[in-house]
């Protein structure tokens, strides 16, 4: 059960990561084609983390990459969020803003886990994700408060996304046995500071934060949208062609 | 990465005999050559065109290897392979510094490459069609651009120079990771083997055609070696390539696809090396002038992710002038 916990996270990360990763060599301007594979690189190192912890607590002899690439979609755990497709610059950056202003105190208070190292991937995890809100933060405000353009992309990318940040607070049967092993901080309790800090950007970037919307969820059930499927099937093309193969 | 086999650069200049003669005893008295010193036309002019060329092909690299970062096939190499993608974004970056201190602009060299004006590296104008690819690309084209670039860090001019000192650090970090994934998959099963031999019979050539035309078919190779922009000539640079990766060839138990290939001991002055069967040059003149299997899609990827990307650059520059007059929001 314990195991399961963390691939939610793991799986959060690992699908964000690649989704980021779909940018490399296509991005606005040079200094994002940089940012962006950075942000990539520290959600699949903490991705990586965590899967070989889970892999650890599940004793089933799987490691981080049996984990990635030989579970289905119905098997994996993140969260719709992080599945949405990139569309433009705006939806990107959106997208990443929302889930880091959620992992930001997740991980600051996952440092007081009971579980060592989970405890030790939290501490560096917490500094990261502070930075990309700092980054896409700026850019939401920059493309929010820009021009009549822009503006309206991000008013779209508001409207398109906002629907799957209830997710991100609510936890399954497995996160619920994790919270209570104090192996990770209860999610509901992240709800302060993300609107807090979501409130903060939005008034910056001239946005309207949208009431009343029906939260979509069920990653956490391995319920997922369409997109997933699609973003398994070309991650793991190679690696399921050659079962038992050393990279 | 890139490697020269610079194509059309242009080194006439119309200075007067003593200008030439002074800036020639810098030029030999090992002296840097700084952006705010006199130098003449072609000096510069040859630079741009050079520092220009290598940043595109950084740039334009980043594709063929970008192809395979969301099929990695496990977490370690997927990380890898996007930290190796990102460096050579960074390398485009130190080289548009460098340029534009010659007093051109990043957006005017991107408009060049888009408008097909100014080229950048062929070896990117083939596509990448299997993991192995990845590997073969950081062993053979890393590994080609570091044989080039090792001299580059002593050329005249200052800032390339010391870009140069920065990117080679990495580049051969990048042959060593993309030999490491060889080794990795001639150590393997079978049919990674296999993939492996596929990938060095498709990059082999391209990989030497990376060093330019023949010495005797060179034009502009002496003036650039005048004004130490370039220290050895085409033909010595390919020969110490295929002598240091002829060996690590065998050693991985693969056959390099030249079967004229051959042990002479009369190469490298009486030291040995190995001699190479002729080189299809018509093969390179084609891609060079944009018959390659890529070259339609490698620029359209890169103006695609340049047009795509207006409205944010054009609104990144509203809001900073918004900032500058303070008309933003709670503030
Ligand atoms: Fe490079
Ligand atoms: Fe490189």
């Amino acid at each position: 059960m314990m195991h399961e916990a963390l691939l939610e996270i793991a799986d959060d990360c690992l699908v964000l990561g690649h989704r980021l990763s779909e940018w490399c060599g296509h991005a606005p301007m040079l200094e994002e084609d940089l940012a962006l594979p950075n942000m990539a690189l520290d959600l699949i190192g903490v991705a990586r983390g965590l899967y070989a912890r889970a892999g650890e607590l599940e004793d089933a002899g799987r490691g981080e990459d049996d984990l990635a690439y030989f579970r289905g979609e119905r098997e994996f755990r993140n969260c719709l969020l992080v599945e949405r497709p990139n569309e433009d610059f705006a939806q990107t950056m959106l997208r990443q803003l929302y889930f880091a202003a959620f992992m930001e105190p997740f991980w600051r208070a996952a440092s007081a886990s009971s579980d060592e190292v989970v405890h030790g991937i939290a501490g560096k995890a917490a500094k990261e994700v502070a930075y990309h809100i700092r980054h896409t933060g700026e850019w939401v405000i920059r493309m929010g408060d820009g021009t009549v353009e822009s503006a309206a992309r991000m008013a779209r990318a508001v409207d398109a996304l906002h629907r799957y940040t209830g997710e991100l607070f609510e936890s399954s049967p497995a996160a619920r046995a994790a919270e209570a092993a104090g192996v990770l901080p209860v999610r509901e309790e992240m709800r302060g500071d993300w609107d807090r800090v979501i409130g903060m950007i939005f008034t910056e970037a001239r946005l309207v934060l949208p009431e009343d919307t029906h939260m979509h969820s069920g990653g956490r059930a391995g319920l997922h949208g369409e997109d997933l499927g699609h973003i398994l099937a070309e991650m793991q093309s190679v690696a399921r062609a050659h079962p038992g193969a050393v990279w | 990465m890139y490697s020269q086999g610079l194509i059309g650069a242009d080194g006439r200049t119309g200075e007067t005999e003593t200008f030439l003669a002074a800036f020639q005893a810098r030029i030999d008295a090992e002296e840097k050559i700084e952006p705010k010193d006199a130098m003449p036309e072609g000096y510069r002019r040859t630079l741009v065109r050079q520092i220009g060329q290598h940043a595109h092909s950084e740039i334009v690299g980043m594709l063929p290897e970008g192809n395979w970062v969301t099929r990695a096939p496990s977490l370690r190499r997927k990380a890898a392979l996007l930290a190796k993608v990102q460096d050579e974004g960074g390398h485009g970056l130190y080289l548009y510094s460098a340029a534009e201190t010659l007093g051109v602009t990043r957006d005017g060299m991107t408009e060049e490459l888009l408008a097909g004006k100014a080229k950048y590296s062929s070896i990117f104008n083939y596509p990448t069609l299997t993991w192995a690819d990845i590997g073969t690309i950081g062993w053979l084209v890393d590994g080609a651009a570091i044989m080039n670039q090792i001299p580059l860090c002593r050329c005249s001019f200052g800032p390339y120079a010391r870009a140069m000192i920065r990117i080679c650090k990495e580049e051969s970090f990048h042959q060593r990771q993309g030999y490491e994934i060889m080794l990795t998959l001639c150590r393997g099963t079978r049919a990674q083997k296999a993939m492996a031999q596929d990938a060095l019979d498709r990059w082999w050539w391209p990989s030497l055609m990376m060093f330019g035309p023949h010495d005797a078919e060179s034009s502009h190779t002496e003036q650039s070696m005048a004004w130490k922009i370039k220290r050895f000539s085409n033909d010595e640079l390919r020969q110490k390539f295929i002598d240091a990766t002829v060996p690590q060839a065998e050693y991985l138990g693969l056959k390099v696809p030249d079967p004229a290939m051959r042990w002479d001991e009369a190469l490298n002055g009486g030291k040995g090396g190995y001699r190479h069967g002729p080189i299809d040059w018509d093969e390179f003149w084609r891609v060079v002038k944009g018959e390659g299997v890529m070259n339609r899609d490698r620029i359209a990827a890169r103006k695609k992710a340049w047009d795509d990307g207006a409205w944010v650059r054009e609104a990144a520059l509203a809001h900073a002038a918004k900032r500058a007059t303070g008309k933003v929001a709670a503030e």
